[in-house]
């Protein structure tokens, strides 16, 4: 006898197996998901915008024999002693704490072969990372964990840090596992407590505060080092213009895709804008006050490539900064640790539970077992490597638009794929002459 | 005694001098003149040096102090002796808000009153406040000694972590994990010494102990209105 | 994002010199508020209301304005130019026509009252005051603003004082966080703000309490509940002048009182040339908390 047919079982596309595990897992536990990393979601982003290319009506550069230089000087408006990066990618701010201290030695070993500079993070300045990073920016946060004047004072570059991009106007936890006697001691902790970060400055608020203590740091340091201030993108037009008229010689802009120690996913994904979609209001914020190339801009936040670099530089940044992907280049999410990311509920690509310390690579851990199968030299030649080969894929973008130096490239370089890219970007879509909101239309 | 004006010498000259003091100098006497409410006067001190400043400040003075003894002949304005490591600041008036914020050592010793956030998020340095302090005060303290012979305001050490808090009037409120700690011995000598080394007419006896519940240390579900 | 000022003298003898230390204390607040500057100045009342007004193409708008709109009025206007604004002297029941007039004539009104003038510019503080000769202007008391300007424009419209009302104006530094929607609300109650500016809709919030029949205390005290942002506010009115700061209390604000004068600051740097500020009581507004000076 013929069965009936029967639909076939359907999945909710607004209840998902995901989406119900989360529901499953917040009624068991009680606390919403604190993980690491940055915006998994689908966001518009760099591959939906392409270049151009020469041909007859422009000329390219010859690959390897013209010159096309990488350099970049930053701090150049009011720091007596600005800093001069062989190659406009620079590493962003990432705690030791967050990180083992093998995992930042790396990263000033990879960087310093590289030509360019790492930063500090939330937990002060290691000597291992002082002394692996020829230059070195010192992050001043929320929580001034490990401040003082010395290391203040021998640091090339002094980040203020208002924002990031996975979280603009939130704090942070770093759960108690990862606080052990060396990072508890340098944080003024007591060992094995979560640590809580505060989301405001302790000691002032908003703008014109924001440059009495630009002044205050300055003075420490005898007005020689440049001073960045890093905001999450959230409004990035104000916030550019803001930070600028502070005094700041840099301003480090972070979209939602760059990555974080632990923040609720929750805020990861559903506060912020996109990378893509913060570069245009800012570099028009610079325009608007005089200062673009004057006051550098920093962009980072899902930066993975040449062609990611070259894109952010053509639509007006100065340099790039990596956090991901420099961790990735160390050996983050490896599959050969695939056996143990399964033994802990995940599996390569998707590990995030950076706060938990127990990175089978070695690298978001305080284990002195799990850290010793990060060996730094070894994992500072791949970061070097990475940091070349996005060097060479960007000098043979802009050869090829006929640039010898990469900050010629400009936003008419580019076109975009998408109607959102092309909108965020302000570049036609690709085959016309017209982009959401372009004016005239 | 060395004299430098703030009415004829600019900022940045006034602090490089400072600054330019090494432990050994001979000139360990400085006064600074015509401060009119500047901010970010004698910061990034580093010398057991000795600057008596001739009048009210703005905002940051004695910032990250090191070693040098820092007199405000008035009142100061908001962080002052911010993320201060060594040496003593002493504010003959009122101090505004911040103060003491993040700082990690020596001795911040306010003869007026301090207002709100006093010792924020302070990690070792020893505050005294002869009159009062404003709310939020002690916010996120982690290590040193608060002591306030006058009143505390709202939500005195909210999500406090190790730092010490002795008031010897009314607590206004206090914060989230803030509770009042039984004085014992230990606490007892240790003020008697901090209120000796500011002159405070006080007796330890009078004064009342705060400190962490430490509910907060690790996530419990039953506390997590308390965030 | 800003630097405020306030002064509010007991003493008689001090109102010819209001114009002169208001302006020594704005210039001091250059650095917290580059982008533009304005004063509201209580001075005597003449039995008119002053209307102040500016226009960015005063020769051609002032000329003959007090001429044409006296016939408007049927009453005669006098008329004193100062730089881009004027200030025109109406019947005091002739407002709602004059106010029509001007709309129709197409200068902005910055302020109406029988004893307010507000006199506002794009500009650095020095230059603003030099230009309306802030200094030699006497009154009662009154309120100034450097201006950092965080979202809505650098205009003339966007710089404060905002005057929402006869003889009240505001000074705000601060952010608030609800504005967009309180300015819906009060849309609805027939109550239109002219600019995007966040302090305005906190001057109409505070005007439209008042005229609900509340008082400026109360008007304060439902600042507190009712915006959201942070805030610190100083009001004047005809005879006195408020300041409130929101509960978390962030943005700076110090406070001097002689038995001359009451003043107010967003650092104590504005009091340095104050006379007597030696001893005078210096300090600062609670959160939360209102605070009123009426003479």
């Amino acid at each position: 006898m013929d069965k009936t047919p029967q639909t076939l079982p359907r999945q909710s596309w607004t209840f998902s197996n995901e989406v119900n595990s989360e529901i499953r897992r917040a009624a068991a536990t009680g606390i919403y998901d604190i993980r690491g990393g940055g915006a998994k979601r689908r966001v518009p982003h760099f591959d939906d915008l392409l270049f151009l290319g020469a041909s007859i009506s422009r000329y390219p550069l010859e690959g390897y024999r013209e010159r096309c230089d990488t350099s970049v000087v930053l701090g150049t408006r009011f720091a007596k002693k600005p800093i001069e990066l062989k190659i406009p990618v620079t590493i962003a701010g990432m705690s030791f704490g967050a990180l083992s201290a093998h995992a930042k030695e790396a990263l000033g070993r990879g960087a310093t072969l590289a030509g360019t500079s790492t930063t500090t993070g939330d937990g002060g300045m290691t000597n291992e990372e002082r002394g692996h990073s020829e230059k070195l920016v010192y992050q001043y946060l929320p929580s001034r964990y490990g401040m003082n004047p010395d290391d203040l004072r021998r640091a090339d570059a002094i980040e203020v840090v208002v924002g990031q991009g996975a979280k603009p106007g939130g704090g942070g936890m770093l759960l108690g596992q990862k606080i052990t006697e060396r990072v508890a001691g340098m944080r003024d902790l007591p060992i094995g407590i979560d640590q809580r970060s505060a989301c405001r400055h302790p000691d002032w608020t908003g703008p014109d505060d924001l440059e009495i203590k630009i002044l205050e740091l300055r003075e420490i340091t005898g007005w020689e080092k440049p001073i960045y201030v890093k905001i999450g993108g959230a409004r990035p037009y104000y916030d550019t213009a803001l930070a600028v008229k502070a005094g700041a010689d840099v301003v480090v802009l972070d979209g939602m895709q760059g990555g974080t120690a632990a923040t609720q996913d929750v805020f990861i994904e559903n506060v912020g804008q996109p990378t893509l979609a913060c570069i245009r209001p800012a570099v028009q914020a610079l325009h608007d006050l005089g200062m673009h190339r004057e006051v550098q801009l920093v962009v980072s936040g899902g930066i993975r490539s040449g062609a990611d670099m070259a894109k952010a530089l053509a639509l007006g940044a100065d340099a790039v900064a990596i956090g991901t992907a420099a961790l990735v280049a160390l050996g983050d999410n490896d599959p050969k640790w695939e056996e143990e990311y399964r033994k802990l509920g995940t599996t390569t690509g998707a590990y995030d539970d950076w706060h938990e310390g127990r990175d089978p690579a070695g690298i978001t851990t305080q284990d002195p077992e799990l850290m010793k199968r990060l060996d730094p030299v070894a994992a500072g030649r791949r970061l070097r490597n990475y940091l070349n080969v996005m060097t060479l894929e960007c000098q043979t973008i802009a050869r090829a638009c006929g640039k010898s130096h990469v900050h010629n490239l400009e936003p008419e370089d580019l076109c975009a794929l998408t109607m959102e890219a092309a909108a965020m970007a302000r570049v036609p879509l690709a085959g016309t002459d017209w982009w959401p909101g372009k004016p005239g239309f | 005694m060395q004299v430098l004006d703030l009415s004829k010498t600019d900022l940045r000259e006034v602090n490089a001098t400072l600054q330019a003091q090494r432990a050994d100098t001979n000139q360990t006497e400085w006064v600074i003149e015509n401060p009119r409410g500047s901010h970010a006067v004698a910061v990034g001190l580093d010398a057991p040096i000795s600057v008596t400043v001739k009048g009210s400040t703005g905002y940051y003075c004695a910032g990250m102090n090191k070693l040098a003894t820092i007199h405000v002949e008035g009142s100061a304005g908001p962080g002052v002796a911010e993320n201060m490591m060594s040496g003593t600041v002493i504010v003959e008036g009122d101090a505004s808000q911040y103060a003491g914020a993040t700082g990690r050592g020596g001795l911040l010793n306010i003869k007026g009153n301090a207002s709100s956030r006093c010792g924020i998020s302070m990690k070792g340095i020893d505050i005294v406040v002869h009159g009062s302090i404003g709310h939020m005060s002690a916010f996120m303290a982690q290590k040193g000694n608060l002591v306030v012979l006058g009143d505390a305001g709202d939500a005195l050490g909210d999500s406090l972590y190790e730092a010490r808090l002795f008031v010897r009037g009314t607590v206004k409120s206090l914060g989230a994990d803030c509770i009042e700690k039984e004085m014992r011995h230990e606490h007892l000598a240790l003020l008697a010494e901090l209120l000796e080394r500011t002159g405070a007419d006080a007796k330890p006896e009078e004064f009342r102990r705060y400190g962490s519940a430490r509910k907060l240390y690790n996530f419990n579900i039953d506390h997590a209105d308390a965030y | 994002m800003c630097g405020i000022v306030g002064l509010f003298l007991k003493k008689e003898a001090l109102r010819p010199r209001l114009g002169d230390m208001l302006t020594d204390m704005l210039i001091t607040m250059t650095d917290r508020g580059p982008d533009s500057a304005g004063i509201a100045i209580y001075g005597e009342e003449s039995g008119k209301l002053k209307i102040t007004v500016q226009s960015d193409t005063p020769a051609a708008d002032f000329a003959g304005l007090d001429l044409a709109l006296g016939e408007a009025l049927g009453a005669p206007v006098a008329m004193r130019v100062v730089d881009t604004h004027a200030v025109l002297n109406v019947p005091l029941d002739a407002e709602a026509p004059a106010l029509a007039f001007l709309d129709k004539r197409g200068v902005r009104v910055m302020g109406v009252g029988e004893s307010m003038e507000i006199f506002k510019e794009v500009g650095l503080p020095k230059d603003v005051a030099a230009r309306f000769g802030i200094r030699a202007m006497g009154g009662s008391h009154g309120i100034g603003h450097t201006r950092m300007a965080t979202e809505s424009a650098v205009t003339t419209l966007g710089a404060h004082p905002f005057s929402t009302a006869g003889d009240q104006c505001l000074v705000h530094n601060g952010s608030l966080s609800n504005h967009n929607d309180m300015r819906r609300r009060l849309a609805r109650k027939g109550i239109y703000t002219k600019t995007e500016n966040d302090t305005e809709v906190g001057a109409a919030y505070i005007s439209s309490r008042i005229a609900e029949g509340a008082t400026l205390g109360e008007a304060l005290e439902g600042t507190l509940k009712d915006l959201d942002g942070f805030f610190t506010f100083v009001t004047g009115t005809k005879t006195g002048f408020g300041v409130v700061r929101d509960p978390v209390a962030c943005k700076p604000a110090v406070m001097a009182e002689t038995d001359d004068y009451v003043a107010f600051a967003s650092e104590y740097r504005a009091f340095a040339d104050l006379p007597g500020i030696e001893t005078a009581r210096v300090w600062e507004p609670e959160p939360a908390t209102v605070y009123f000076w009426e003479r």
